[in-house]
């Protein structure tokens, strides 16, 4: 019998098969695949390595393992089934990350030859067809944002963070005021890389915190902007779900002193067509393909972030942009920026990933596009008030508003009631085959969880994850250790992390496993001098 | 006629009946209650100015398909463009692995639910060390060119030194990504190479490196193919002026080269493409930073760094080491920053390591020697080309001249394409003193006939 349908629980247990680490399924003279040998006249010219001199020789072959190729795919396989991708998952407890649902037929398309056997240096004429895929992509995303021109370089929502904070650096440099406006300002509950690629670009970061409302203090901004602020960098909704209605007084103020303002829709999936950066009165923004616009998420990369800017500040994008020549009728990589950035990626861009926003945004169209949003809204509030009844749930602040497209709760009375912590749950929520993941850092709101349903699991796969999280707040009353002692039924058990944070015992590789331990963790004995 | 809703295979609560009954459990009459929140004045009203939807699958597939079709791929005509993307070889099975939806789909898991693609990052790595000969070495960045800007970063905070050193020779579209990383904190100063030699100019390093100097920069081979064989005399060079040699290596020459830490490099970095990834019009590339295990290099990463641990049942575990280290922990306190960049390339590129292992990367490695010796020295035979530093031994590229043929590059390979020939990268723009010259790319691909033809068809294009 297949899992009981009243209780909505499975008989769990993930794939387990104590794989071993590659280096111990070596054996010496097995061939994984061979190598197109030099033709007979090639070989005729050369001696060993030629004229490469001697002190460039390799002189001892690499250590890599050696295996028949069957060996290396079961390999693999296995170490695929210990990991619980978002198709086999009710992926909705990574909240803020968009684990939706990435069709089958985008990945099909983008791995066509006419795709993937592109070198980005043939002539345009024959590129044709993936330059104006590039370039149609930038104009949907223009008109789903509002802004002017895009960028389609970055490889993920951080390195288009780092992007806009290049772009505003340049234009604080072009207008001489690089001693002067050398301050942006972000929030707590903006993405941490908002804060840390500023820094990386010259700036001092200045946080603002929410008020009772979780909407982040306008009194704080005020207070917080002279002509020292050079840009504010701000998500909305921001990580715990709630609308900032006052946005555009955000970035007035902003403008008031004469700063720009970026607007991180890293996760646009609850405002999607409803509402765009523009209007809020944005100069920049920028989306991640691999979240709202469905590219599959690949164990953290590759990913795409694409910028989007004013006509004021396209003069600083990374060249090239992809333009259309009228007159030819052809689309090619254009060069022509006045203030570039220079580059922020080789090349341009991840094109896969373009390729899956761009069948993506077509197979959906605007009422599509809308209905994902408004799904989105509708999916995340009934799974809002049905947390809410589970015993030591809460949803700090703006209490007895509805939520936009994820909601970040708390454990706290949970933890104070059982002694049972987010991280306890969390381990325990694989044993019913779920992820679930706690909440980045700082964790302002105590024992976080961020729930973010997306459009794109049914009411009964909700309701599913609800009965799993229910029943594991449950045990934590009645049955804790369970909890605390979880996982039972994952791949592996409790993890040492003193192994993770000591210099004499973390090892980052095999090489230097072996160099510190024998056998099973045993320390070698150290020779010193 | 009443309109239809469609209810989307991708949204399946968007059945009207499903929506009601979600509606009346959450206490509205209408899912804009949901977005009141949003004011009135930044509503977006009208239609998204966007092409009417394929809604069906088929129509999606004959669009997308249709368009690509105006592509010419690299398969359909013969290709010896590099310069940072390079057609080799991709096995079977890492396209098998790659495009399985556990790791495809997988995002942030826990080291218990997602145990295997942390295993399958520490055996990248732990792969990537060998052929390195380093006992660190990162979960992958963007690309190689980030790679190289973070390792000069790391080499400037470990040294508390602002100034770096980079060799003329290299990629000069990573220079751009470097210098605007670099930006501002760290100085960049780009010193010619050596134009007999396309190598290093040993005097004007001599001259320049000095106490302020954090590192030395080169790439090997270098953008011209160029094999770099005064390695340890400038890692003695930098190191006696307490700094750091950062080395950019192309992964798939180690099978036969030897590492850069055997002549003395700090942090290694480069770029995975070559390591079975499709190119994807460069799109597919994922960039290593290597170091020793000390803690003075550890503790500069800004990447994510995976170490295997023990578990209460005696399995092999794994986790972030020195967490702390990061932006998701210390926000703007941390080293740079750390994001979703390239997981899925770098499980990619260990299963061709494990597939490859030792005898695949020296055979590798091995036959493309033999065609750039091969490729180099028939194209050179045609009347009007002439070699550019041929006294320097090269790798999978080289650059040839065509001063004497009285044409440009440009018209060279625009004659080729007629030929369905991607022909060469023109440097004549970017390296004027190179004059009228273009960088040629063999891999293993190429069988002696590809290169024949070539010959063939650049002899008749410049006679």
């Amino acid at each position: 019998m297949g899992m009981d349908m009243n209780t909505k629980l499975r008989d769990f247990h993930q794939a387990r098969w104590d794989e071993p680490i590659i280096y111990e399924l070596s054996r010496k003279g097995e061939r994984g695949i061979l190598v197109p040998e030099a033709d007979q006249v090639m070989q005729s010219h050369d001696e060993g390595l030629g004229d490469i001199p001697e002190g460039l020789h390799r002189k001892e072959p690499p250590n890599l393992p050696e295996m028949g190729q069957m060996r290396v795919l079961k390999h693999y396989l296995r170490l695929s089934q210990e990991n619980l991708g978002a198709d086999l998952n009710i992926d909705i407890g990574q909240g803020t990350c968009t684990m939706k649902y990435s069709p089958k037929i985008n990945d099909q398309l983008a791995a066509n030859p006419k795709v993937s056997e592109l070198h980005p240096c043939q002539p345009e004429e024959t590129a044709q067809g993936l330059l104006k895929m590039m370039y149609e992509t930038e104009q949907y995303l223009k008109a789903i944002s509002g802004m002017d021109r895009f960028s389609l370089h970055p490889g993920g929502g951080s390195h288009a963070i780092f992007t806009i904070a290049s772009i505003v650096r340049a234009w604080v440099d072009s207008r001489g005021e690089s001693d002067k406006r050398d301050e942006i300002i972000t929030t707590i509950f903006s993405h941490p890389s908002n804060a840390a690629a500023s820094k990386l670009k010259g700036f001092k970061i200045i946080t603002i915190y929410p008020g009772p409302d979780g909407r982040p203090d306008i009194e704080a901004l005020k207070a917080a902007v002279s002509e020292r602020t050079a840009a504010l960098f701000i998500t909305n909704p921001e990580d715990i779900g709630i609308y900032n209605s006052r946005i555009k007084e955000f970035t007035d103020i902003v403008h008031s002193v004469g700063g720009l303002c970026s607007y991180d829709q890293a996760n646009l999936n609850g405002i999607l067509g409803l509402t765009r950066a523009r209007e809020a009165g944005f100069d920049l923004c920028f989306y991640n393909l691999h979240k709202t616009f469905s590219s599959p998420h690949g164990c953290g990369g590759p990913g795409g972030g694409v910028v989007g800017v004013t006509e004021e500040l396209a003069k600083f994008l990374p060249v090239p942009l992809v333009s259309f020549d009228e007159g030819s009728g052809r689309y090619f990589l254009d060069y022509d920026v006045p203030c570039t950035i220079g580059k922020v990626k080789d090349f341009y861009g991840v094109i896969p990933v373009i390729l899956r926003a761009y069948a993506w945004i077509r197979s959906l169209g605007d009422e599509g596009l809308k209905e994902v949003a408004r799904v989105a809204l509708l999916n995340n509030n009934y799974v809002f008030k049905e947390i809410l009844k589970i015993k030591g749930a809460s949803a700090p602040y703006a209490e007895g508003e509805l939520r936009m497209e994820q909601v970040r709760y708390s454990w706290e009375k949970l933890t104070k009631d059982t002694g049972v912590t987010t991280t306890d749950i969390q381990n325990r929520m694989f044993d019913f085959g779920v992820h679930y993941w706690t909440s980045h850092e700082p964790w302002i709101v105590p024992e976080p969880f961020t729930i973010e349903p997306t459009e794109s699991y049914s009411k009964d796969e909700l309701d599913e994850f609800l009965a799993i999280l229910r029943h594991v707040a449950n045990e934590a009353y009645t049955n804790p250790e369970i909890v605390k002692t979880a996982p039972h039924r994952s791949v592996i058990h409790h993890i040492d992390h003193d192994y993770l944070d000591d210099p004499k015992k973390w090892a980052i590789t095999w090489r230097a496993y072996k160099k510190k331990y024998t056998g099973y963790f045993e320390p070698k004995e150290r020779k010193d001098g | 006629m009443e309109k239809r809703k469609v209810v989307h295979p991708y949204i399946p609560n968007s059945v009207p009946e499903v929506q009601k009954e979600m509606m009346e459990a959450i206490g509205i009459n209408d899912i804009e209650e949901l977005y009141k929140c949003i004011p009135d004045e930044l509503k977006f009203k009208g239609p998204l100015n966007l092409p009417k939807p394929l809604l069906s699958e088929w129509e999606l597939k004959r669009h997308v398909d249709g368009m690509m079709q105006e592509n010419a791929s690299c398969l359909e005509y013969l290709s010896f463009l590099g310069g940072g993307c390079y057609q080799h070889y991709v096995p079977a099975i890492c396209d098998e692995v790659n495009r399985r939806s556990e790791f495809l789909t997988a995002y942030a898991g826990e080291p218990y639910e997602d145990h295997g693609r942390f295993q399958a990052l520490f055996e990248y790595a732990s792969m990537m060390a060998e052929l390195l000969e380093m006992d660190v070495v990162n979960v992958p960045t963007y690309d190689g060119s980030q790679a190289a800007a973070t390792s000069l970063r790391m080499a400037s905070r470990i040294t508390k030194r602002d100034k770096v050193l980079v060799l003329g020779n290299s990629n000069p579209d990573r220079l751009r990504i470097i210098k605007n990383y670099c930006h501002p904190g760290v100085e960049v100063e780009v010193l010619p190479f050596d134009l007999e030699t396309g190598t290093a100019n040993m005097d004007l390093l001599k001259q320049k490196v000095d106490e302020n100097v954090a590192a030395v920069y080169f790439e090997n081979p270098s953008f011209f193919g160029t094999v770099e064989a005064k390695g340890q005399e400038i890692a003695d060079l930098v190191h006696d002026a307490g700094g750091l040699l950062v080395v950019f290596v192309e992964p798939n020459s180690l099978g036969v080269l030897a590492p850069p830490s055997r002549y003395g490099a700090d942090i290694v970095c480069g770029d995975l493409q070559s390591l079975g990834l499709h190119m994807y019009y460069g799109g597919a590339r994922a960039g290593f930073i290597a170091t020793p295990d000390e803690e003075r290099f550890v503790m500069e990463y800004p990447s994510r760094l995976f170490g295997i641990a023990p578990t209460s049942h005696k399995e092999w575990g794994f986790g972030d080491v020195a967490w702390e280290r990061t932006s998701f922990a210390k926000r703007e306190n941390a080293k740079e920053f750390v994001g979703t960049a390239a997981a899925l390339w770098a499980i990619t590129a260990g299963v061709y390591l494990a597939l490859m292992g030792p005898k695949g990367m020296e055979d590798l490695g091995k036959g493309i020697l033999q065609r750039t010796r091969y490729a180099r020295k028939l194209l050179s035979e045609i009347p009007g080309v002439k070699p550019v530093f041929p006294q320097t031994p090269a790798y999978r590229e080289f650059v040839l001249n065509f001063d004497d043929t009285g044409m440009d590059v440009e018209e060279i390979n625009q004659r080729l394409l007629e030929e369905k020939i991607f022909g060469c990268i023109d440097l004549s723009k970017r390296f004027p003193s190179l004059g009228s010259s273009g960088l040629f790319c063999v891999t293993e691909i190429h069988s002696a006939g590809d290169i024949e033809r070539l010959a063939k068809a650049l002899a008749k294009v410049i006679s």
